[in-house]
């Protein structure tokens, strides 16, 4: 025999004004089974919670209906008052007058009927509750952050800094990023690897850290606490431990023609190398394309050469399996090619570079040791024109729909960095608007135009071309509504930023959500910026969204204090609400298992009876840890024998039937 | 165009486009050839045709001098199509000076040896109607 609990919310005047709550709790007291009801100001409030434990051991209640706000709001609170008063928290459901009555309806008479068919439903279900025990599951105490760049090693360095285990998986052969690449960074002008490499080596000697590079994950099971990982650690063709770094190798190796994807191509590196000199770890890596052994067979000089005998040709890729309780995303960007767009003659003309190209340009550690020169002859330019905007905005194919972000700033500064080199230099910077919010942005912009003499003009190129040796813009003037035609030296795109290639394949191993654009999405857009929709999977950096430096650094550190506030648990509480199988009846169709977003259903050989036989069958298995409770099995099952605890299908019919009585 | 009540609806629908995607950064003036032959700049007829004033559009030089070579149309990063755009303020103007029509009945006094029978075949179908 039920004997239910009906608990009316006015929420002061948010319920009150558009229903009468008297007249819902007055009715719904009548309702069979109903044992008790009441309405009061604030039912979340002590004294409302209070008079929830009071009825419950007065009137000996065996389940609660509260009709207030909506469930995701305050659901748990009167669970927590339901099992107070010695109730199954589970033993409670929430009406919702409020979301999806009082503040849509604005006749009080319709909202009052709505608000009695919802409370009328909730005890419909609420006699079908059974009561439920939320499990455990343990908290693997260590961190994986997928991406050394500064968004990775902040986190990183966080979150061991808090006395949690955390290992670094980065897919080039060192950390460090693109930050890495920058030569100053806005708006200060302070030089990028002299505050990233401070940090590349505090994490690399952390105790807590663990640094793989030139490694991927490979696969990611199990779920938030509990996952379970596997990292490809690729064959360097190089003992990371008995390497001293001594750089013999790389000066002896015949094979000098690769690109040096560090310096933008910019420059030629031998097929045995470090990325730059700061790299860690200060190991080389064999790139097996480029290298006349992996090729032809014939050389062996490094492996000769090297004098703690650390070259080795046959080293295999290894896998590494390893448990984490959380995963941080920091996958970081790269810049889009500015080969869709035919007009700048990117392809053809080598003095038209990206801006990336132009940071390894000015870099003190670049090709030309920080003497920016034109990349055709090495000749100092005289006139530089800066295009921004190319490839963000648009909404052809070729183009991003959004704003880059970065590019306004780093370009005043690639502007003011040439007028300081060169002081006779003429530079002209073309953009569609200007963007600088950030403290002391605009300031820095306006520097760049006010004492630097840059001329900014509003408008767009349109066309380059050569003649004799220099490069012939075409360009729009739109203020002076002209159309400019410029000589200049170098022509240099401000290319869109894009999230790394290979983070879509990672998002799916992670079941982590992302937008038409491939940024990670996160959990809410305002008041969970740094959490994915998926538990125990976090973003720092680029791969959410376009940032600059310190918006990447706070995110990180911000990733990382989630990251630690679910480390220092030692426990977590499973939600019981999760599939079930009435094992006799599955037939082992396997549809269930295809539709489990979670990976949590598996098939099992067991024996069974049905239909007075004994027999042995393939039969669905719900992992209760990695259930989610989405309900998608429950579902497509045709045979009906998937059920959810707490969401049954009976206990959906019946909040059917209590809607249309 | 003073005849038409709304001719930015009308322009709408002739070229399909609607010129409000423009976000003005200037590449169909930046990219076209026959710029210094136009009285009123590709950026400004579309950026006159999104705010609805036309004004300066009425028997406007560019009108006749826009090549459609379609360089604004292929580099346009928002696919505003500024081509197309005054493709459609010409023709507005055609159809409401009443010179849209050809009747095949005058094409013989039009020909003669310099004019490429292309021509009149693209006249045909385009003002036969």
């Amino acid at each position: 025999m039920h004997r239910i609990g009906v608990f009316v919310c006015w929420c002061g005047s948010n319920i009150a004004a558009t229903v009468d709550v008297k007249k819902v709790a007055e009715t719904l007291g009548k309702e069979p089974g109903v044992a008790f009801a009441m309405d009061y100001q604030y039912m979340c409030s002590e004294g409302g919670q209070g008079a929830i434990r009071s009825a419950i051991k007065d009137h000996a209640l065996t389940g609660i209906v509260v009709a207030a706000c909506s469930p995701r709001m305050h659901e748990p609170t009167f669970r927590k008052a339901a099992a107070a008063a010695g109730l199954n928290p589970f033993m409670v459901e929430v009406a919702n007058i409020r979301e999806q009555c009082s503040w849509i309806h604005r006749n009080k008479q319709d909202a009052t009927e709505k608000a009695i068919i919802l409370g009328r439903t909730a005890i419909a279900k609420v006699m079908l509750n059974t009561p439920l025990t939320a499990g455990e599951s343990r908290v693997v105490k260590r961190a994986l952050v997928i991406g050394g760049g500064i968004a990775g090693i902040q986190t990183a360095l966080d979150v061991a800094d808090a006395g949690f285990k955390v290992d670094i998986v980065e897919r080039k052969p060192t950390i460090g990023g693109k930050m890495a690449q920058l030569d100053k960074t806005f708006p200060t002008l302070d030089c990028a690897a002299c505050i990233l490499t401070p940090k590349m080596v505090e994490a690399a000697q952390h105790e807590n850290i663990t640094i793989h590079t030139y490694s991927e994950v490979e696969s990611v099971s199990g779920f938030v606490g509990d996952f379970k990982v596997k990292i490809r650690k690729k064959a360097r063709c190089v003992d990371e431990v008995a390497c001293t770094g001594c750089g013999d190798c790389m000066a002896k190796c015949p094979a000098k023609k690769a690109k040096s994807e560090f310096d933008q191509g910019l420059r030629n590196r031998s097929a045995i190398y470090i990325p730059f000199a700061q790299a860690i770890p200060n190991v080389p890596v064999i790139d097996r394309e480029n290298c006349i052994k992996f090729q032809t067979g014939k050389c062996g000089v490094c492996e000769k050469i090297c004098p703690s005998k650390a070259v080795h040709y046959d080293q295999e890729d290894t896998i590494l399996e390893e448990s984490y309780g959380a995963i941080v995303v920091a996958t970081g960007f790269d810049t889009v090619s500015p080969e869709p767009y035919g007009e700048f003659r990117y392809e053809e003309y080598p003095d038209v570079i990206t801006s990336l190209e132009f940071e390894r340009l000015c870099n003190a550690a670049g090709p030309t040791g920080g003497h920016l020169v034109r990349p055709s002859d090495h000749k100092e330019p005289k006139r530089i024109v800066f295009v921004q905007c190319v490839g963000s905005r648009g909404s052809g194919e070729c183009e991003k729909t959004y704003c880059s972000k970065i590019c306004c700033m780093y370009t005043a500064k690639h502007a003011m960095l040439v007028r300081e080199k060169y002081p006779d230099s003429e530079v002209y910077v073309f953009y569609i608007d200007v963007r600088t919010p950030g403290k002391a942005f605009d300031e820095f912009q306006r520097r760049a135009i006010e004492q630097y003499n840059v001329h900014y003009i509003k408008g767009m190129v349109g066309q380059v071309e050569k003649k004799g040796d220099m490069l012939l813009i075409q360009a729009s003037d739109l203020l002076h509504d002209k159309q400019l035609h410029i000589e200049a030296d170098m022509v240099v795109l401000a290319t869109a930023v894009e999230p790394e290639k290979g983070a879509r394949n990672l998002a799916t191993m992670l079941t982590a959500s992302m937008d038409t654009n491939d940024f990670f999405t996160e959990a809410h857009p305002k008041l969970r910026p740094v959490e994915s929709p998926t538990a125990g999977v976090y973003l720092s950096g680029l791969c959410q969204g376009p940032k600059d430096i310190p918006e990447t650094v706070a995110q990180a550190g911000a990733a990382a204090s989630k990251v630690i506030g679910l480390l220092v648990k030692d426990k977590l509480i499973t939600n019981p609400c999760i599939a079930s199988p009435a094992e006799p009846m599955c037939n082992g169709c396997g549809l269930c298992e295809n539709v489990c977003p979670y990976g949590a259903i598996t098939y099992e050989v067991k024996e069974v009876h049905r239909e007075g036989k004994r027999l042995s069958t393939r039969v669905a298995q719900v992992n209760e840890a990695v259930c989610q409770g989405c309900g998608a099995c429950t579902v497509t099952c045709p045979s009906g024998v998937m059920d959810l605890w707490g969401f049954s299908t009976r206990q959906i019919l019946a909040e059917v039937d209590a809607i249309c009585r | 165009m003073h005849g038409i009540k709304d001719a930015q609806a009308e322009v709408e629908r002739i070229s399909g486009i609607n010129a409000a995607k423009c976000m003005r950064c200037g590449k169909c003036s930046a990219s076209c050839p026959a710029f210094e032959s136009m009285d009123v700049h590709p950026h400004k007829v579309v950026s006159m045709v999104a705010d609805n004033d036309y004004e300066g559009l009425v028997n406007c030089e560019t009108l006749w001098r826009c090549l459609s070579c379609f360089t604004c149309v292929e580099r346009c990063p928002r696919d505003v199509q500024p081509a197309n755009i005054i493709e459609a303020v010409r023709l507005l103007q055609i159809r409401e000076a009443g010179e849209n029509h050809m009747p095949p009945g005058e094409v013989p006094d039009m020909l003669d040896d310099e004019l490429p029978q292309q021509a009149i075949v693209a006249a045909m179908r385009k003002y036969n109607k």
